[in-house]
């Protein structure tokens, strides 16, 4: 019988301070023991349980993409006690990770469609997967047009800023970067990110919208989409709640009769309109 | 039905003589209060009882257990689960509500994607040798909920008092190989009539129940009356409901570390507690009182039968008997039910 409870020590290869309040750190992990690395086959959307042995766990979507097998990546947020304590381990460092988790964004389905990504915020680490995944030589083929649509608050607070620049520099799919407010210079977009979803207006025939980002940024964004005419059943969110077990068992993330750690963290909006709003 | 006959002064030599093979817990009762304790005399068991202040829930689903100790050291990490004990564990005297409720733990931690080892590791070395209730509290509502006083699911024994003797009903087999060659003889016919008016007598004495006809759908669809607000007014938020409810399963996980040693534990929780569900980022989606208390009932009555095609609840009226303002889980689910005005 698996424990569903044992992490996997990891050792930190890599950490890249994100913004400029140096308040979100990326994680670059590798297995401590070769043999743990089978057993980590996840797709995008999946999260873990990240451990600061002796302080506690607590789940992060996975930040990088299957397709790039030489890492495990996560972007972790200083908020609480778990989340600086791992922002204050180091490269050499060992934490423990539990999962792959929860049910990942639904690739199957995805496929042969156009696919919107709308994020704002750390929440946008799981897209990033995501974007990753589809733009991989073996799989673009398999998706049709790509529309990312990203937003923070001010240019400081974007992550990933060598890889936007990289995937600007590309021409198989459409990225919109946007902040809240700029900075002298900042020569890109400005504005939330519902405004500028509504400016790009991806086309919503045969396509699927996924969105990730802080509650008022779907809040707002949701009405945007339907507008926009896509429907309950192709409108992706990734949710997230307080979480423990992460296998449906400690009884915190429900929303209704599903556990988000199990059940989710992707719905589909169709799903989500059927389940009490309280979330 | 498959009976043997205990008479009632040979249970201490049949309890006896398990002990060697067997953890031995029965309720037994200190300071006032019965519950259910690891004995090492059968002169210890209290049976005169209704009900165990506790359930013996503790045997399977300990309060707090250790998940894993680890050790770190020089770019090493060691993680080490605790080693078991081997001995099987006999529950004598349980209610069959309390042995129940074992089924409905085993849909949580015997799922189909997931198993907790901890849990079903000791569930599958527990016997469960249950009391039948000759005389149900009236706060019982065993009957609404698909169990009954005399209900044999989740036991493998169950005991009926015919006055000097109890008629031992053979539930399972591992209820029967307890009784195998130890000169039991069998039930006769009128001793299985007598068992029979005993559990009508007890069934017809049940106090009121829940109306638990169309309960889940009517829960559903009145999620956001304001009934709630009203129902949970004076619910002080203390989760002792919680804490004594043999079908409570929350949990939470907590990291205990001294320098570079520790341990992962896990603790009861309780779904009436505001941390329960809040978030880092301040975010509560079950602020208040309300949405907590609202959130116990749904839990048990729909999102549970949604999940595991039953209610997750017993019937043993703990969160009745106990709750320190007198919140009676009955009288708030009839009143949803019978809300006027709505579908």
């Amino acid at each position: 019988m698996k424990n569903p409870y044992l992490p996997v020590p990891m050792r930190i290869e890599r950490v890249v301070v994100e913004t400029e309040d140096n308040n979100v750190k990326t994680f670059s992990l590798s297995f401590l023991n070769k043999e743990d690395e089978g057993s980590f086959t996840y797709t995008p959307g999946q999260f873990a349980e990240l451990s600061a042995l002796g302080k506690g766990e607590a789940p992060f979507g996975m930040a990088s993409s299957p397709t790039q097998p030489w890492c495990l990546e996560f972007t972790v947020n200083k908020a609480g006690v778990v989340t600086t304590a791992l922002h204050n381990m180091e490269v050499g460092g060992i934490l423990g990770v539990r999962g792959p988790l929860g049910n990942g964004y639904p690739i199957e389905a995805l496929k042969g469609r156009d696919i919107v990504m709308i994020g704002g915020g750390f929440g946008f680490s799981t897209l990033r997967a995501l974007t990753n995944f589809v733009l991989d030589d073996a799989n673009r083929r398999s998706f049709g047009d790509i529309t990312v649509i990203y937003g923070a608050r001010s240019p400081g607070l974007l992550l990933y800023k060598d890889e936007l620049e990289e995937w600007q520099k590309r021409t198989d799919f459409h990225l919109y970067l946007t902040v809240d407010v700029g900075d002298e210079e900042w020569t890109g977009r400005v504005g939330v990110v519902p405004k500028v979803t509504r400016e790009v207006g991806p086309s919503s025939e045969n396509a699927y919208v996924v969105i990730c980002g802080p509650p008022v940024m779907t809040k707002f964004t949701l009405p945007v989409i339907k507008e926009l005419g896509f429907p309950p059943d192709r409108t992706l969110l990734s949710l997230e709640m307080r979480m423990k077990c992460g296998v449906g068992m400690c009884g915190r993330c429900n929303i209704g009769s599903k556990y988000v750690c199990r059940d989710g963290p992707v719905f589909k909006l169709a799903e989500l309109n059927q389940l009490p709003q309280e979330y | 039905m498959r009976a043997k006959i205990i008479r009632k002064e040979d249970i201490a030599g049949l309890l006896e003589s398990l002990m060697g093979e067997y953890e031995m817990f029965a309720p037994v009762k200190s300071d006032g209060l019965v519950l259910f304790e690891r004995i090492s005399s059968a002169s210890e068991v209290f049976l005169d009882y209704q009900n165990s202040l506790m359930p013996p829930k503790q045997l399977t689903f300990p309060q707090a257990e250790t998940l894993f100790s680890y050790s770190s050291a020089k770019g090493e990490v060691k993680i080490e689960v605790p080693h078991r004990e081997e001995k099987p564990q006999l529950i004598f005297g349980i209610r069959p509500c309390d042995a129940s409720s074992f089924v409905v733990l085993d849909r949580v931690f015997d799922g189909e994607q997931y198993k907790d080892p901890y849990y079903l590791q000791r569930r599958e070395k527990t016997i469960t040798v249950s009391m039948g209730c000759v005389k149900p509290r009236i706060t019982c509502f065993c009957t609404s909920v698909g169990g009954g006083p005399f209900s044999t699911e989740g036991s493998d024994l169950l005991l009926i008092d015919i006055g000097d003797r109890y008629v031992a009903q053979i539930v399972s087999d591992k209820g029967a190989q307890l009784l195998e060659k130890r000169g039991f003889r069998d039930a006769t016919e009128g001793e299985l009539a007598l068992a029979a008016a005993v559990i009508e007598a007890a069934v017809a004495s049940m106090g009121p129940g829940v109306e638990t006809d169309g309960l889940k759908d009517k829960l559903d669809s009145r999620f956001d009356d304001s009934i709630w607000q009203r129902l949970s007014e004076k619910c002080l938020g203390c989760g002792v409901c919680t804490f004594l409810c043999p079908t409570c399963h929350c949990f939470d996980i907590v990291d205990e570390a001294v320098d570079s040693k520790g341990e992962r534990i896990r603790i009861w929780d309780s779904c009436q507690f505001p941390l329960f569900t809040l978030q880092a980022s301040g975010l509560n989606p079950r602020p208040t009182v309300k949405e907590r208390f609202r959130q116990r009932m749904m839990h048990k009555f729909s999102y549970f039968v949604d999940n595991y095609s039953r209610v997750g609840c017993v019937g043993c009226g703990r969160c009745i008997t106990e709750c320190p303002v007198n919140l009676d889980l009955r009288q708030v689910l009839n009143s949803v039910s019978r809300l006027e005005g709505v579908k």
